[in-house]
């Protein structure tokens, strides 16, 4: 490894790249031949199925946000994938690496994979997930046929996808950052870190933030400027009143995250001082920078999902939602509040009692509107009819998992509390509680709610069961152990431990994560299956779910690629459960040419560009760097030439798609 | 279409209007840009905020009374609000629908525009030379991050202004050219908008 041998052999053609960038360890060699096997197998499957046209058509170039949506879902799922490699190979390293033990993982090797697995598991597990949700859902419950902006949209997933490519590269060529997620200098510093590790992480962030900064600013101008006729604010879906406050944060914060991460690029690259320990640098000003946009971005990814649970608990329930007002004003003080108290993610850097008096009692605050929505969903579900489909499940596991993550997060919210707890096992606990009992059941309520939606076809309900329990009981098992070790002071990130009482600890904590493994292996069982039996499984109804109440059960499952073939009128919150009321037909005669958008490489090719620039400029092949700069503008500038960008489909085919719905219901019934 | 309340009759229910509700290509795009605009201004906030954190750290390097002068910046600053006064004169032409009159006020914002690059250039050139480069303290930095920030800006305008040259003169005031001018308006003169804040900030406050 070049890293730490001093100077770093620098040539014209590769810049840092030679043979040494190769990684000398068997697991990573087993996993490039493990990620090459299936890569080749997949290849060939589609080569052979004759699919790349499909492919290319029909999704990477498509505008259409329903695909796009589940696009996102899937390379959220495969990057989680990821992720919790590096988790399962933490909780392994840690079970075993007592009394002398060193483990399995060296220390370079280990500080690679905790970095990995919070980058990775926040911004491209997590953050593709929410995002996916919002694309596929939010223009159907406000009743539009597409986004504002639909080739943006088809752009920024693609550059979300180019960091995802620069996190897997940085597997198998050249090493990740040995920081931890946010990469703190001057540890990031290219004193500390001189090889390419947090090169990958500042471009990887840096590509894939511009296409989370565009979905921001296209879906929040969708939200305001396409709903149907009739939809004020008040009456808009609680989801989409979460997707519109999730929006406005993004656009409010991811700039922040780029600006920051271009000043750390500077000191790195040029020899700047931002972030420096001398030259009047100041490294406490990047920890403050970050977390303005840090602290808002758990917002980011929990409000989508707190406006999932709040469809779920309605639906299932079937009563309308308790609280609606209630609800859209606690987002919003969420909203508001997440801006006010970055502050607490370092309490004992020496702020002072009074500055960090205000953000304690702030980040309390935070606990009354989320207390607020977790009473307004147990009201919804009080006297109400409560069908224990997955859906509901997994919400009312978040409820009572969430609620402890929240009341420990309450704690740490307490200064002195946090003089004792911070950097500790507590921390891990506490925010994987909200993050895995909030986020993630959050993403499988909504992929069981949605997935009859997208495709047509309910989900197999035996193994979404099991993957239930298993991670439920999981995720219990994995970090009741950290909460108890951080109480009593064990710190984070540790490789070795020199203390063998807290060796069963960790062992129980492994096993949590094995239970975990059984989870997502029964997740993918359960895809695997629904896929399989989805002729059995069909759905012929709009409203699979019979109690559906907003927008998006009012068209087929799955939508017609223009999603309405007439654009239903809102009188009322929960649209569709009016419609149904008062005897909705659907249009079967009068319809119009549909105007849509068109179809457009121009997406893939700019981020795939934009990725080779950033491989690039990770190893300072600077006539790559400067032939992708220009390729990348020439191929902007070009597509901006292209002024045919949409089509109409005539009324005959609308109306044969309508009618084509029919048949097939009447037939199976 | 959305913002108008509905209020029917309690049980009569229209589920489609006769005419079906259009957003036309570019209804969205003002709104879309104005939201691109306040998150590129998070960018300037940001680099703002480092400027005024990192803004006295000298490190035993030079200060701003030493190295900035103010009469080049003042020309600079004129260079850049008159190419604002005349992007005006443009977007005026494009209300007459007065194709070469848009083309023209365009250009003399281009040599306005490119004139203010040529003395940010010259400025930093002289700065390096003389010693006071972006390594040299946090101050400097943060100074070089800023106004450089913006002048990459400024060079990203010039591009889109040729591009949109060329554009006009092949498909003429089409609507979608005429958004397109529009949104290069509103960029311009939010980079005007961010200069006066540099020139205050940076420049004036430096020099007390």
């Amino acid at each position: 490894m070049a890293a730490g041998s001093g100077e770093i052999e620098t040539t014209f053609l590769l810049g840092r790249l030679n043979w040494d960038a190769i990684p000398q360890e068997p697991i990573v060699w087993g996993t490039f031949v493990g990620v090459v096997i299936i890569g080749v197998c997949a290849m060939a499957a589609i080569t052979y199925f004759r699919l790349w046209g499909t492919l290319w058509h029909d999704w990477f170039t498509s505008v259409d946000h329903k695909k796009i949506g589940i696009m996102y879902m899937i390379l959220g799922l495969i990057m989680f994938l990821r992720g919790f490699a590096d988790a399962i190979m933490m909780r392994a390293q840690q079970a075993m690496a007592f009394d002398g033990n060193e483990g399995y993982l060296n220390a370079h090797h280990y500080d690679q994979i905790f970095t990995a697995h919070g980058t990775i598991m926040i911004f491209f597990a997590a953050m593709p997930f929410v995002t996916g949700f919002m694309n596929y859902v939010v223009p159907l419950q406000i009743g539009a046929r597409d986004v504002s902006f639909p080739f943006l949209n088809n752009f920024s997933f693609w550059m979300t996808v180019g960091g995802a490519v620069m996190m897997m590269v940085s597997l198998f060529i050249g090493e990740f950052g040995q920081t931890g997620w946010l990469a703190f200098p001057p540890l990031s510093g290219s004193e500390a870190q001189p090889y390419v590790g947090v090169d990958y992480w500042i471009w990887g962030l840096q590509v894939a933030g511009v296409g989370t900064t565009l979905s921001g600013i296209n879906l929040l101008v969708t939200i305001l400027k396409m709903r149907a006729p009739g939809m004020t604010l008040m009456r808009m879906p609680i989801f989409t009143w979460t997707a519109l406050c999730t929006n406005i944060l993004i656009v409010a914060t991811f700039p922040v995250l780029t600006a920051t991460i271009t000043l750390l690029a500077l000191d790195r690259y040029l020899g700047m001082n931002f972030f420096t320990n001398d030259l009047g640098g100041n490294p406490m000003l990047y920890v403050n920078l970050i977390w303005i946009w840090g602290h808002p971005e758990v917002y980011i990814l929990i409000l989508p999902i707190f406006g999932i649970f709040s469809e779920v608990a309605a639906t299932f329930s079937g009563k309308r939602l308790f609280g609606y007002n209630s609800m859209v004003y606690a987002t919003v003080c969420i909203t508001i509040l997440s801006y006010l108290v970055w502050l607490h993610h370092f309490f004992t850097m020496g702020s002072g009692a009074t500055v960090n008096s205000f953000f304690g009692i702030a980040t309390m605050i935070i606990s009354i509107p989320t207390g607020a929505k977790v009473f307004n969903w147990l009201f919804t579900m009080y006297k109400g009819r409560v069908r224990f489909e997955l859906p509901m499940m997994w919400t009312i596991a978040f409820l009572l998992t969430f609620t402890i993550g929240g009341m420990t997060g309450v704690m740490l919210a307490v200064p002195p509390a946090d003089f004792v707890l911070h950097n500790s096992l507590f921390l891990i606990a506490h925010f994987h509680n909200v993050i895995i009992g909030g986020v993630v059941f959050g993403v499988f309520a909504g992929i069981n709610y949605w997935w009859p939606k997208a495709f047509g076809y309910r989900m197999n309900q035996f193994w979404g069961h099991v993957s239930f329990w298993c991670w439920v009981g999981g995720f219990w098992v994995a970090f009741t152990p950290l909460y108890v070790m951080g109480l009593m002071g064990v710190t984070r990130r540790m490789r070795v431990f020199e203390d063998p009482t807290l060796q069963p600890f960790f062992i129980v904590a492994a096993i949590g994560a094995v239970l975990i493994l059984a989870g997502i292996g029964a997740l993918a069982l359960q895809v695997f299956f629904s896929i399989l039996q989805r002729k059995n499984n069909r759905v012929y109804s709009n409203d699979p779910w019979q109690d559906g109440r907003t927008l998006e059960w009012a068209t087929t499952c799955p939508p017609p690629h223009y999603n309405f073939a007439r654009t239903p009128v809102v009188y009322d919150l929960d649209a569709w459960h009016d419609m149904k009321e008062h005897g909705y037909v659907p249009p079967r005669e009068g319809f119009e040419p549909i105007h849509m958008p068109k179809n457009s490489g121009a997406g893939v090719i700019i981020a795939g560009i934009s990725t080779v620039l950033a491989f690039a400029l990770v190893w300072h092949i600077w006539w790559l760097a400067l032939v992708t700069f220009v390729g990348m503008i020439a191929a902007a500038i070009h597509h901006t030439f292209n002024y045919d960008r949409s089509y109409n489909i005539p009324a005959s085919e609308v109306r044969e798609t309508e009618h084509a719905v029919d048949h097939a219901t009447t037939e199976a019934v | 279409m959305s913002t108008e309340v509905l209020t029917a009759p309690t049980d009569e229910r229209v589920f489609h209007l006769e005419q079906e509700p259009e957003h036309p290509e570019g209804t969205s795009t003002a709104l879309g840009f104005w939201i691109y605009l306040m998150s590129d201004c998070l960018i300037f906030a940001t680099l703002f905020a480092t400027f005024a954190v990192l803004g006295g750290n000298y490190a035993g390097g030079p200060t701003p009374k030493e190295i900035f002068e103010l009469p080049l910046v003042a020309v600079n600053t004129a260079m850049l609000l008159l190419s604002s006064i005349t992007y005006g004169f443009a977007m005026l032409s494009m209300q007459d629908k007065d194709l070469s009159g848009v083309i023209r006020w365009l250009l003399i914002t281009a040599c306005f525009g490119a004139a203010f690059l040529c003395i940010e250039l010259y400025e930093f050139y002289h700065l390096i030379h003389e010693g006071a480069g972006p390594q040299r303290s946090a101050f400097l930095s943060s100074f070089f991050a800023l106004v450089g920030t913006h002048g990459l800006h400024v060079t990203f305008g010039l591009i889109w202004l040729f591009t949109l040259v060329v554009q006009l003169r092949k498909h003429g005031l089409s609507p979608a050219n005429e958004r397109r001018v529009e949104c290069l308006s509103m960029f311009w003169h939010f980079l005007d908008v961010i200069w006066i804040g540099v020139f205050t900030f940076v420049y004036l406050f430096g020099m007390i």
